[in-house]
């Protein structure tokens, strides 16, 4: 039985997918992270994000976070879903869900995942303003 | 030798590609590629930092690069 679910898609990613993987009789919970296209950034406003990804890779770097919470925290499975392509605001361009057999570990790997996958996993994006565009983190 | 440049993000806007082949003159490391590179595309200075993954693993600049390799250009990643 397979306990690691990543993917990487240009359609719309489903909260009850990653729930439906994760859940089991044998756990007592489930952290779900979702992450939202927020509508501004440092107080300008964000008319859409555009994410792009180096898919092999970054499948294998969002496989060997699934492999490395499940080794180093007490959890019974981890799904990471990732979208690319443009998204508006309040669309979902990723989600984490992680099941344990008590909380701790569930909210510990879920956020030890989403916090390396922000440092390591080769996807970018480019902010969309009404007078522009930009590269997140990528300018000096 | 042959490698394969990968750009990606503001690289790709950047050097104006996703990919091409390149021949490497110097000696096989990584650092010797980047001294390359910086020299053929300095607009790549343009960029805050980035870090190189050959054959979809992250590199060090130590790393000796092979024929047909594939070299990707990896600016600071910003998922999530």
């Amino acid at each position: 039985m397979k306990n690691t679910a990543v993917l990487i898609t240009s359609k719309k990613l489903n909260t009850q997918d990653c729930y439906d993987f994760v859940q089991d009789a044998s756990c007592g919970g489930i952290a779900l992270f979702v992450g939202t296209v927020r509508n501004s950034t440092k107080n300008k406003a964000v008319t859409l994000l555009d994410f792009s990804a180096y898919e092999p890779m970054a499948l294998k770097e969002m496989q060997k976070i699934a492999d490395l919470a499940l080794a180093k925290f007490q959890i019974h499975k981890i799904a990471i879903h990732h979208a690319v392509g443009e998204l508006q605001i309040g669309d979902i361009p990723v989600i984490i869900a992680v099941s344990s057999a008590h909380r701790k570990a569930a909210f510990e790997a879920c956020e030890f995942a989403i916090d390396t996958l922000k440092e390591t996993v080769p996807i970018w994006k480019k902010e969309h303003f009404k007078d522009g565009e930009v590269w997140v983190n990528s300018h000096p | 030798m042959k490698i394969k440049l990968l750009f990606f993000g503001i690289a790709t806007d950047l050097v104006g590609e996703n990919s091409i082949f390149y021949e490497l003159k110097s000696a096989a490391s990584l650092l010797n590629l980047k001294k390359e590179l910086m020299l053929n595309y300095p607009k790549l200075k343009n960029i805050k930092d980035f870090a190189i993954a050959v054959n979809e693993e992250y590199a060090e600049d130590d790393l000796v690069l092979k024929e047909n390799d594939v070299v990707a250009i990896i600016p600071p990643v910003s998922g999530g």
